[in-house]
C-alpha cells in the first residue's frame, strides 16, 4: 500500500470526522491527530531528503500542530467549563453529506485546473480542499466560538498541505514562520475565548450580535 | 457444489454464532457463561413445545416467522462459498437478498403489529425504521466493492479480498459491513439482545408474542441472518477464493469465528446507543461508504 | 383494431345507456355492464394480436383542423392494458357501491350522470392513448380530463369533497395550458398536425426551440403524473373521489402523462444528455418525496396517494434512465431504463388498483380511511385483508411479487449506467441506486404502517369492531384483480418481455445491445421467479411442519403479553402518528410533520392533547402564496368591471380598433 495514498485517505476521513463529532474534547482531538498526519506529509510527499529540510518541517508541525495547539485548546476548553457538546446550526449527517459532497466537488475541480502535471501527488489536492472546506463548514455551522477556532484551524491546515509539494528548498523557513505566526493566533484566541465566556457567560457567537450598534 | 456445501454449513453452524458471541462475552464478564451449543438446545426445546397466540391475533401471526426464516434461507443460497460463487448469481443480485431480508423483515413487523401490544409496535416501528436507513448504506457499500469486480453479483463481489488494486478506502468496506451487521441484527450498540427492559428492545420486544416452534424460526432465522452477514464481511476481506479449496473453508470458518468474537468484544466493551443516536451511526458508516466507492470510481 | 372501435362504442354506448336510464336504477346496471364489455373487448383487441403488432385507423373527420387517425403500437397496448383491466374491475365495484344507495341524496340520484362520466373517462383514456394526431389527442386529453372531475364530485354535499374537484379542474388545466402551447408550436412549426409530421420536421431539425418544447411538455405531462410539485392535487382528490374512481385514476389515468411523456420523447428526436438527468433527477426526488410524506400519512388514501407520487417518480426515473442511454449510444441501459419503467408503471397499476378497491371495502365496512379508527380488519375482513397485504408486499417492491422485477430492472438500467464515462456520471448512477434502496426501504416501513395498522392489533373504534365482510359479489374485483398479479407474478419474464417490446420500439434504438441486454433482464427474471417460487415453497414447508409441530404438541390462545401492565386497551396500540416517531425524529423535514401538545402546565395535569399533522410543505410554502398572490393581482383588474355597459362597448370598440390598426 502506497504510503502517501494512505496518508491522503486518511486525511480525507479526518476531514469528515471533524463534522461528524458531537463533543468538544473529540474535536481537539481530531486536531491533534491531523497534525500528527500532516507532520507525516513532508516526509511522504518529498521522499528523497538530503538536505533534512522535510524533517525539520516535520518536526516542527509536529511540534505545532500535532502537540502544542492541542494542547492549548484541550487547557482552553478545560478552563472555560463550558457545555462540552458541540451545538450545530446545521445536523450531523447533513454536514457529513456536505462533507462528501465537497469532497466530490475537490476531486472534479482538480480535473478542471491546470496544474503543471507531477506537482501534486494523487488525491493530495482533494485532501487539502476537503480540510479547508470543513474547516469553513465548522465556522459557519456549530455555534461556540471554539469550533470556530478549531475550524480556522482546519482550514490552515488545508492551505499547508497544499504548500507541502510547492516547499522548495528555502521556502521550508517561510513555512515555519507562517507555523509559528498562527501559533501566536490561536493562542491569542484562546485568550479571546476566556475574556468572551466572562463577558458573556457563554463562547456562543450567536449572542454577539448583541455587540452591534 | 460448494454453494450446497456452504448453505449446509450455513444451515448447520449458524447457531453456534450467538453461542461464541455470548461466550466471549460471558469470559470478558468473569463469567463461565453458556455452552457453546446453547442455542442448539433452545432450539430443540422450542420445538418441542405447544403454542401460545394472543387472542387479538389473526392467520399474520405464524406467518411472520415462518417467512422471515424462510427468506434468511433464500437469501443466503445468493451469498459465494468460500471455493466457488453461488450457482444462481446474476447481476445484481445483491438486490435481491437485500430484498428478500426486507420481506423477513416486514414479516416479523407485521405479526408484531398482529398481536396489539403497543411494546411490539414500538419494536416494529423501530425495526421499520433503522432498517430504512440501513438499506441504503448497504447498497452504497457494496457499489464501491463492484467497482472493480468482475460482475456486479455477491458471487462477483466476494471472496475475492482485498487484493488487486489495494487502496486504503478499500479497508472501510469490511468495517461497514460490521457497523451494518450489528444493526440488521440488532446487537449493541444498536440494540441489545439481553436487555431486560422492553423500552429499549428492537428485535427481542417485536417478538415477545411468540412462542414454541414459532419462536424457534424466529432464533434460527436470526442467526442465519447473523451468517449472511458476518458470511460478507469476512468475504469482503479475506482471498479465500484464490486459496486451495481446504485452506479456504479453514479460514473462512476461522473468519466467522473472529468476526463473532469481535461482536462479543464490542459487546463487552461499549454501551448501546441512545435511539437517536443509531441514525448517526449508519451516517457514519453511509459516509465511509460513499466515501470509499467515490474514491474507487476516481481511481 | 376492430375490437379496439368496438371497445370505444361499447363505452359511447354505456355513456348515452346512463344519461337515457338517468334516474334508476337501470343506469347503474347497464352503463358499467357496458363498461365492462368495453373493457373486454378491448382487453382482447390489446391481447389478441402480438404485442409489436402496430396497426392504424383512419376515419374522415368533420373539423378543418387535424385528422381523426388512431394507432395501436407496442406502447399504446401496453398503457391500455391496465385502463382495461382496472376498468373493468372498479366498473363492477362501483356498481355494486351504489346500487340502492344514492335515491336519497339531497340533489336527487347522481348514478346516471356518474356513470355517464365514466365511460367516457374510459373513452376518452383509449382514445388518447390510440391517438396519432396533435388534434386528436388534444380533444381527447380534455375529454378525459373533464369527466373526473364530475366523477370524483359525487357526493358534492362536502365541502371537501367539492374543493377537491375544483383543486383537481386547476391543476388538470394548468397542465393543460401546457400541452395546448407544446402542440400548437410544435405543430405550427411542423406544417402539419399528424405525429409523423411532428417526428419529421424534429429529425430534419426544424422545430426551432427543442428545449422549449421540452419543458412544456414535461410540465403538461408531470402535473397529470403527479410528480413533484405538481403533486399536491394527488391526495385531495384521491381522499375525496369514491374508491372505484381512484382506482381508475390511479392506475390508469395518472399513467396517461407518462404515456404523454414517452410519445413526446419520441417525437421530438434524438434526446439530449440534461433532458435524462432532468428526469431522472426529478423522478428520484418525486420518490423519495412522495415516500416520505406517504410515511407521515394518517389517512389510507392519502398514504396511498402519495405512494403514486413515489411510483411515478421511479417510472420518470426509468425514462430518465433510457434517455441517458439513449443520448450517450448505451443502447443496453436504454432499453432496461425503458421497459423498467413500463414494467414498473403495469405493477403500480395493478397493486394500486386493488389497494383503492380494498379501501373502499373498508370504508363501507367501517365507514372511515383514518387509520386511528380502523384496527383488527384482517379477522373481520379477511378477503379484503389478504389482498391488501398482498397488493402492500407488491408495491413495496418485495419479491415473490412482480414489483420487485420491476425496481430490479430500473436498479439493472443503473448498474448499466456505471460504466458511463466521467466521475460525475458514475457518482450519480450510485447515488440513484443508492436513492432506490432508500425509497424501497421507506416503502416497507410506509406498507407495514398502512397494512399492520389498519387490519392487524385490535380494533381502535366500535365501528371497526362490528366491521362485517362485504357480500360475496363485492369480493369478486378484488379477487380478479388479485387473480391478474398473481398470474404476473407467475408469467412476470414474459411480461417484462412484452414491457421490452415498447422499449425496443423507441426510434433510433440500435436493436443488436438492446436485445441482448433485454434477453440477459429476462433470463434474470426467469432466476427471480425460481426464487420466487423458492420463497413460496419454503414458506408452504414451514407452515406445514408448523401445523404438523402444533398437532403433535398443542395450541393455546391467550392474552397478549402485556409487559406487566394489564389495564391495557385498545387505545394504547400504536398508531399512525407514533409509528413514525423513531423516522420523524431524523427525517421529520421532509415529511412535513408537524406536532402540537397541550398539556396543563400545573402540578397535577388533566386532559393533555397531542396533535400530530403533516401538511404539504410544496403546497402550503409554494402554491398557496402563488396563488394568493395571483388573485390579488386579479382582484386588482376588478377596477376595470365596474358595471356601466357603455364602457364595456367602449372596451370591444377599442379592441377591435387596436387589433386592426395592429394587423393592417
Amino acid at each position: 500500500m502506497d504510503m502517501t495514498q494512505t496518508l491522503m485517505v486518511a486525511l480525507v476521513c479526518v476531514n469528515l470526522a471533524y463534522l461528524a463529532v458531537t463533543r468538544l474534547r473529540s474535536l481537539t482531538r481530531i486536531t491533534a491527530v491531523q497534525g500528527i498526519l500532516l507532520a507525516a506529509a513532508p516526509l511522504a510527499v518529498l521522499g528523497q531528503d538530503p538536505h533534512g529540510h522535510a524533517t525539520t518541517l516535520a518536526l516542527g508541525v509536529l511540534a505545532i500542530k500535532g502537540i502544542g495547539f492541542p494542547w492549548l485548546l484541550a487547557r482552553t476548553l478545560s478552563r472555560l467549563e463550558v457545555n462540552p457538546v458541540v451545538e450545530p446550526y446545521l445536523g450531523f449527517n447533513v454536514s457529513l453529506l456536505a462533507g462528501v459532497a465537497g469532497l466530490l466537488f475537490s476531486l472534479w475541480l482538480e480535473t478542471r485546473l491546470p496544474f503543471p502535471p507531477g506537482l501534486f501527488p494523487p488525491l493530495l489536492f482533494p485532501a487539502a480542499l476537503t480540510s479547508i472546506f470543513s474547516g469553513l463548514a465548522l465556522v459557519v455551522a456549530r455555534r461556540k466560538a471554539l469550533t470556530q477556532v478549531i475550524g480556522y484551524l482546519a482550514a490552515e491546515n488545508g492551505i499547508f498541505l497544499l504548500g507541502v509539494p510547492l516547499s522548495a528548498q528555502g521556502s521550508v523557513w517561510l513555512e515555519l514562520s507562517v507555523l509559528l505566526d498562527v501559533f501566536v493566533a490561536v493562542f491569542v484566541m484562546g485568550i479571546a475565548l476566556h475574556h468572551i465566556n466572562k463577558t458573556f457567560e457563554s463562547i456562543d457567537v450567536g449572542r454577539f450580535c448583541s455587540l452591534r450598534d | 457444489m460448494d454453494a450446497l456445501a456452504h448453505l449446509l454449513a450455513a444451515l448447520l453452524l449458524a447457531p453456534l454464532l450467538p453461542g461464541i458471541i455470548n461466550r466471549v462475552k460471558a469470559r470478558l464478564s468473569g463469567r463461565v457463561g453458556r455452552p457453546l451449543f446453547q442455542t442448539y438446545f433452545d432450539l430443540a426445546r422450542l420445538v418441542q413445545k405447544g403454542v401460545v397466540e394472543s387472542e387479538t391475533s389473526s392467520w399474520m401471526l405464524p406467518l411472520g416467522p415462518v417467512v422471515s426464516l424462510a427468506t434468511a434461507a433464500i437469501a443466503l443460497t445468493l451469498l459465494p462459498g468460500p471455493a466457488g460463487p453461488s450457482p444462481a448469481a446474476f447481476t445484481g443480485d445483491f438486490i435481491l437478498a437485500a430484498y428478500c431480508l426486507g420481506l423477513g423483515r416486514l414479516a416479523l413487523i407485521l405479526a408484531a403489529l398482529d398481536s396489539g401490544s403497543s411494546f411490539e409496535g414500538m419494536g416494529a416501528s423501530r425495526e421499520a425504521a433503522f432498517s430504512a436507513l440501513a438499506e441504503p448504506v448497504l447498497f452504497l457499500c457494496l457499489l464501491a466493492l463492484a467497482a472493480d469486480a468482475p460482475d456486479i453479483s455477491l458471487s462477483g463481489m466476494l471472496g475475492r479480498g482485498l487484493t488487486g488494486s489495494l487502496a486504503p478506502e478499500r479497508l472501510f468496506v469490511p468495517v461497514i459491513l460490521f457497523i451494518l451487521l450489528l444493526t440488521e441484527n440488532c446487537r449493541i450498540p444498536v440494540d441489545d439482545p439481553n436487555t431486560h427492559l422492553e423500552l429499549t428492545m428492537i428485535h427481542e420486544v417485536m417478538v415477545l408474542d411468540h412462542s414454541g416452534p414459532d419462536m424457534a424460526a424466529i432464533v434460527y432465522g436470526s442467526s442465519l441472518k447473523l451468517w449472511f452477514f458476518a458470511a460478507a464481511t469476512v468475504l469482503s476481506v479475506l482471498p479465500v477464493r484464490a486459496m486451495p479449496p481446504v485452506a479456504g473453508w479453514a479460514v473462512f470458518l476461522a473468519g466467522l469465528a473472529v468476526v463473532a468474537i469481535a461482536v462479543g468484544l464490542v459487546e463487552s466493551s461499549m454501551a448501546r446507543l441512545r435511539l437517536i443516536r443509531v441514525p448517526r451511526l449508519l451516517g457514519a458508516a453511509g459516509t465511509l461508504a460513499a466515501l470509499s466507492l467515490v474514491l474507487t470510481v476516481w481511481r | 383494431m376492430e375490437l379496439f372501435g368496438l371497445s370505444l362504442a361499447c363505452y359511447l354506448l354505456g355513456a348515452l345507456c346512463a344519461l337515457v336510464f338517468g334516474g334508476r336504477e337501470a343506469a347503474n346496471r347497464l352503463a358499467p355492464a357496458a363498461a365492462v364489455a368495453g373493457s373486454l373487448a378491448g382487453l382482447a383487441g390489446v391481447l389478441g394480436a402480438p404485442v409489436s403488432a402496430v396497426s392504424t385507423l383512419s376515419l374522415p373527420w368533420g373539423l378543418p383542423l387535424g385528422a381523426f387517425s388512431l394507432g395501436l403500437d407496442p406502447t399504446t397496448r401496453l398503457f391500455l392494458l391496465p385502463v382495461y383491466i382496472l376498468g373493468a374491475a372498479a366498473a363492477v365495484s362501483g356498481s355494486l357501491h351504489l346500487a340502492g344507495h344514492e335515491a336519497a341524496h339531497a340533489g336527487g340520484d347522481r348514478r346516471g350522470p356518474h356513470w355517464f362520466c365514466f365511460n367516457i373517462l374510459l373513452f376518452g383514456l383509449s382514445l388518447v392513448m390510440a391517438a396519432r394526431d396533435g388534434v386528436l389527442f388534444l380533444i381527447a386529453w380534455e375529454i378525459m380530463s373533464l369527466a373526473p372531475f364530475f366523477l370524483i364530485s359525487l357526493h358534492d354535499d362536502e365541502a371537501d369533497v367539492r374543493e377537491a374537484a375544483w383543486l383537481y379542474l386547476v391543476a388538470a388545466h394548468i397542465g393543460a395550458v401546457c400541452l395546448i402551447a407544446f402542440f400548437t408550436l410544435a405543430m405550427g412549426q411542423a406544417g402539419g398536425s399528424s405525429f409523423e409530421a411532428i417526428a419529421a420536421a424534429a429529425s430534419a431539425g426544424r422545430l426551432t426551440a427543442p428545449t422549449l418544447l421540452f419543458l412544456l411538455a414535461l410540465v403538461g405531462f408531470a402535473a397529470k403524473v403527479g410528480l413533484i410539485p405538481f403533486h399536491v392535487w394527488l391526495p385531495d382528490v384521491y381522499a375525496a373521489a369514491p374508491s372505484h374512481v381512484t382506482a381508475v385514476m390511479a392506475g390508469g389515468m395518472i399513467n396517461v402523462g407518462i404515456y404523454g411523456l414517452w410519445r413526446t420523447l419520441e417525437l421530438l428526436g434524438p434526446p439530449a444528455l440534461w433532458q435524462g438527468w432532468l428526469l431522472a433527477a426529478l423522478g428520484l426526488a418525486s420518490a423519495l418525496y412522495g415516500i416520505l410524506r406517504a410515511l407521515a400519512q394518517g389517512n389510507l388514501k392519502r398514504l396511498l396517494a402519495y405512494s403514486s407520487v413515489e411510483n411515478m417518480g421511479l417510472v420518470c426515473l426509468g425514462l430518465g434512465l433510457g434517455l441517458i442511454g439513449r443520448a450517450s449510444g448505451n443502447d443496453a441501459m436504454a432499453v432496461l431504463g425503458f421497459s423498467g419503467a413500463v414494467f414498473h408503471m403495469l405493477c403500480h397499476a395493478g397493486f394500486k388498483g386493488l389497494l383503492f378497491l380494498c379501501v373502499g371495502e373498508v370504508l363501507a365496512a367501517v365507514g372511515s380511511m383514518r387509520i386511528a379508527h380502523l384496527g383488527g380488519l384482517a379477522k373481520r375482513l379477511p378477503v379484503v385483508g389478504g389482498a391488501f397485504f398482498l397488493a402492500a408486499a407488491g408495491i413495496a417492491g418485495l419479491p415473490p411479487l412482480p414489483g420487485f422485477l420491476g425496481e430490479l430492472v430500473l436498479a439493472l438500467a443503473i448498474l448499466t449506467g456505471v460504466d458511463l464515462p466521467g466521475l460525475l456520471p458514475r457518482v450519480g448512477m450510485a447515488a440513484a441506486l443508492t436513492a432506490l434502496a432508500a425509497v424501497g426501504g421507506f416503502a416497507l416501513a410506509a406498507f407495514a404502517k398502512a397494512g399492520g395498522l389498519a387490519f392487524l392489533g385490535q380494533p381502535r373504534t366500535p365501528a371497526a369492531a362490528k366491521a362485517a365482510s362485504p357480500a360475496g359479489p363485492a369480493l369478486v374485483p378484488i379477487l380478479f384483480l388479485a387473480g391478474c398479479l398473481l398470474l404476473a407474478a407467475t408469467l412476470a419474464p414474459g411480461l417484462l418481455g412484452l414491457a421490452g417490446q415498447a422499449a425496443l420500439a423507441f426510434p433510433g434504438m440500435d436493436p443488436a445491445p438492446a436485445r441482448t441486454a433485454l434477453a440477459g433482464a429476462c433470463a434474470i427474471a426467469r432466476t427471480v421467479s425460481l426464487y420466487s417460487a423458492g420463497i413460496v415453497v419454503l414458506s408452504l414447508v414451514l407452515l406445514w411442519l408448523r401445523r404438523l409441530l402444533i398437532a403433535a404438541h398443542g395450541r393455546r390462545r391467550g392474552p397478549t403479553w402485556g409487559c406487566g401492565y394489564t389495564a391495557g386497551t385498545a387505545r394504547v396500540q400504536y398508531g399512525a402518528a407514533s409509528f413514525v416517531e423513531p423516522t420523524s425524529q431524523i427525517l421529520g423535514q421532509p415529511m412535513g410533520l408537524t406536532r402540537r401538545l397541550d398539556m396543563d402546565p400545573g402540578l397535577f395535569p388533566k386532559r393533555a392533547q397531542l396533535f400530530v399533522t403533516s401538511p404539504d410543505v410544496i403546497r402550503s410554502r409554494f402554491f398557496t402564496p402563488l396563488f394568493e398572490a395571483i388573485a390579488r393581482g386579479c382582484d386588482a383588474l376588478k377596477v376595470v368591471q365596474h358595471g356601466r355597459v357603455h364602457l364595456y362597448i367602449l372596451y370591444v370598440l377599442a379592441t377591435v380598433v387596436l387589433l386592426l390598426a395592429w394587423k393592417l
